[in-house]
């Protein structure tokens, strides 16, 4: 048996596991022990206590009086804000600055080139404290705020503008709104089966423009305007009521989503370039135009080409989103790792959970790039 | 191939265990390496602050410079690490530094759950506020919707939400990682308030573009005890450091100071003699040589000395003596008897 390959291999295999596990046991016994013996405290049983500090900002009710759970919970949802919004407004960008650089224009192309050399070497870090300490030292005081029709003011406390309150039959104008929604994806299927039967084109684009638009506000018409707005007034130190964008999440998102935008758009271009020239020249024999032919012909061949370095750009906005620690924003690592760390002592069970957290957002972000990336491969034949 | 699995996996093993051994006696440690590692700030006047060519100094950095002298009889032997209020404590627990002595204020939970032990206190603080004098502030009740920087990890975090909870008021606490990211903060005016300790709130003051346009407030909201901390579990390093500390105070309170300590070995006075290890051998019962306070007294000074040097109203940093005075005097510092 021991001259069979195959059993020959299982055998190491299952060494190497046990030893892996044997190792992983006498970590953990090692430091539970030593733990025990410098008498500090273990086990998950803080995350029920009252953790008694208070959170700059949160998306959910927390107040001091909640528990450390609840703060891990404050800290992952500001997490994923910062990391959502910023790759949003990140591939935007990308896409924008990658497609200029190919512009044929030398200016536009020019600007995009130094735009992506300046930022992607530059420490993000520095790109942090830039956007933090240079932008909030150039902003007045609340008492000078900027005001922007009585309603948004900017300071150095950040960007205050109005809350929407609503009222009853809101809530109609927002069924209008998926209503809206759900036609126009209708529409959207009919008109290409019917190009695809008949050659006939729609101008869905236009169409569903009109049904966005116009369903809500023939809902909200009917209703009599169901919303008004909670406007924010100076009083005391600061703006009280309407909402505040703080200049600790701004700079953040700008910074990350900047950043992470010049990588991007290197992606974007080598996407582009990767289509054979061979591919536009076809497609412009056929009679199409310019736009039509990016949109139909490059950027759905770029695309096989550009999602997959593109889920580590967002991996890696999501990661970096941990610096946020430096200007005060917080995230997770600021409020869990943290203050919470601090606050318990209890370092190996809060960076573990940190850690957990950080490698599921992760794990998340790929499995939907993998559905997408499969979503958009070519159908071989 | 699986001799070298087995190389690996017991090298491996053999590290581990190594990094659970070196815990125990700190003194030995000490010894055998040549210099007490002291855990500092990352610059607060007067505590522990770096001048241009980074050599340390300051009260917090005059407790290791004591132990090191009880020591080995020479104050030099410090080593110092710059640690944020983040860092500090796992800096401790993992034997990284051997004292951390860091403007760190002791607390039951820090005392128990943490696995530390505080060796003293060497000065008695509170929390209070700052804020810009054009805003009219006379009194920290009236900071109800106020933003608040704070450094993270700190009493000062709990004690300010304690603070505006129990009167009821609403506040934003923007928190920072380092000292020098809040007062940046406060200073470009994001926010109206800095908190931390009183002292370090004159401290930092200093720092501030025009500290003449800022006030602190006369509201103290908490007690701040500030000493050294050892690891839990080494009875005899702790002796070491509280010791050294009160050796410093037994010193101010006989008027013995760094200038007299020579002749005063020659005292008829037997608590001088005991003192300086003219008579009888209180240093071996720490593990130390007989002329161990003698040493810190000639090289660092005594309490007083330590005091005026960096912190006292001569200094730019301009703390009065306070609740700091020896107890003969009306403060609460009091030094066990040393004999």
């Amino acid at each position: 048996m021991w001259n069979d390959p195959h059993y020959r291999a299982l055998f190491f295999q299952i060494l190497v596991l046990g030893a892996v596990i044997l190792a992983g046991v006498f970590l953990v016994n090692n430091t539970i022990s030593n733990l025990e013996r410098q008498g500090i405290a273990s086990g998950f049983s803080f995350l029920d206590k009252t953790a008694g500090f208070s959170i700059g900002e949160s998306l959910i009710e927390y107040s001091e009086e909640d528990t450390y759970g609840r703060t891990f919970m404050v800290g992952l949802l500001n997490t994923m804000l910062v990391a959502f919004i910023g790759c949003i407004l990140a591939t935007i960008l990308g896409f924008i600055v990658g497609i200029a650089r190919l512009s044929r224009n030398w200016m536009v192309s020019r600007i995009a080139t130094v735009y992506i050399e300046t930022l992607r070497n530059i420490p993000l870090l520095l790109q942090i404290f830039f956007w933090y300490f240079a932008v909030l030292r150039a902003l007045p005081s609340p008492r000078e705020s900027a005001t922007f029709g009585e309603s948004f003011f900017l300071n150095n406390r950040g960007l205050s503008y109005p809350r929407p309150l609503y009222e009853d039959g809101f809530s109609l104008v927002v069924w209008a709104f998926i209503a809206a929604i759900a036609a126009i994806v209708i529409i959207a299927r009919w008109a290409r089966k019917r190009q695809d039967a008949t050659g006939q084109q729609f101008h869905t684009f236009y169409v569903g423009l009109g049904l966005i638009i116009g369903l809500p506000l023939l809902a909200a018409i009917v209703t009599g305007f169901p919303l008004s707005w909670e406007y924010p007034v100076l009083k005391g130190f600061n703006f009280q009521g309407g909402k505040v964008m703080s200049p600790e999440f701004v700079s953040l998102v700008l910074a990350l989503s900047t950043y992470t935008a010049s990588f991007i758009a290197e992606i974007v271009r080598a996407g582009i370039m990767a289509v054979s020239h061979g591919q536009t020249e076809a497609a412009f024999s056929l009679g199409l135009q310019r736009g039509p032919t990016l949109r139909l012909v490059i950027i759905p061949q770029a695309l096989r080409v550009i999602i997959p370095p593109l889920t580590s750009q967002y991996l890696n906005l999501t990661k970096n989103s941990s610096l946020a620690a430096a200007i005060a924003y917080p995230d997770l690592v600021l409020v869990f790792a943290g203050t919470a760390l601090m606050q318990t002592g209890q370092a190996v069970e809060i960076l573990s959970m940190t850690m957990a957290i950080y490698l599921l957002l992760s794990l998340l972000i790929s499995a939907f790039m993998n559905w997408y990336n499969k979503k958009m491969a070519l159908v071989e034949r | 191939m699986k001799l070298k699995f087995t190389v690996a996996i017991s090298a491996a093993f053999a590290l581990l265990s190594l990094s659970g051994g070196t815990l125990a006696a700190t003194l030995q440690d000490v010894k055998a390496k040549g210099f007490v590692q002291c855990g500092v700030s990352q610059g607060v006047p007067g505590f522990s602050n770096p001048d241009e060519s980074g050599n340390w100094s300051g009260i917090d950095v005059d407790v290791c410079r004591a132990v090191a002298a009880a020591v080995f009889g020479d104050a030099n032997k410090v080593k110092f690490s710059p640690l944020s209020a983040k860092e500090r404590f796992t800096a401790l627990q993992s034997g990284e530094i051997d004292i951390l002595s860091r403007n760190t204020t002791w607390t039951l939970v820090r005392d128990t759950a943490l696995g530390l032990n505080f060796a003293g206190v060497n000065y008695y603080d509170g929390q209070g506020f700052m804020v810009r004098k054009d805003l009219g502030i006379k009194d920290a009740k009236e900071l109800a919707g106020a933003s608040v920087c704070v450094n993270i990890g700190t009493t000062t975090e709990l004690n300010m939400a304690d603070f505006f909870r129990t009167n009821g008021m609403d506040y934003k606490p923007v928190v920072f990682e380092k000292a020098d990211e809040v007062v940046a903060a406060y200073d470009s005016g994001r926010c109206d308030v800095y908190t931390t300790d009183q002292s370090a709130l004159a401290a930092q003051r200093v720092k501030l573009k025009n500290p003449d346009a800022h006030m602190v407030l006369p509201n103290v909201i908490s007690k701040e005890p500030l000493g050294p901390v050892v690891r839990h579990g080494d009875d005899q390093w702790l002796d070491i450091v509280k010791w050294s500390l009160y050796a410093q105070l037994e010193a101010e309170e006989y008027g013995v100071n760094s200038g007299n300590a020579k002749k005063l070995k020659d005292s008829k006075d037997p608590v001088i003699r005991r003192l300086l290890g003219a008579e009888g051998d209180l240093g071996s019962n720490l593990g130390l040589s007989s002329d161990w306070a003698y040493n810190i007294i000639r090289q660092v000074g005594n309490y007083a000395e330590v005091y005026d040097r960096h912190v006292g109203p001569n200094t730019p940093v301009g703390l009065p003596r306070g609740v700091n005075e020896l107890w003969k005097n009306g403060g609460i510092q009091y030094a066990m008897p040393v004999r």
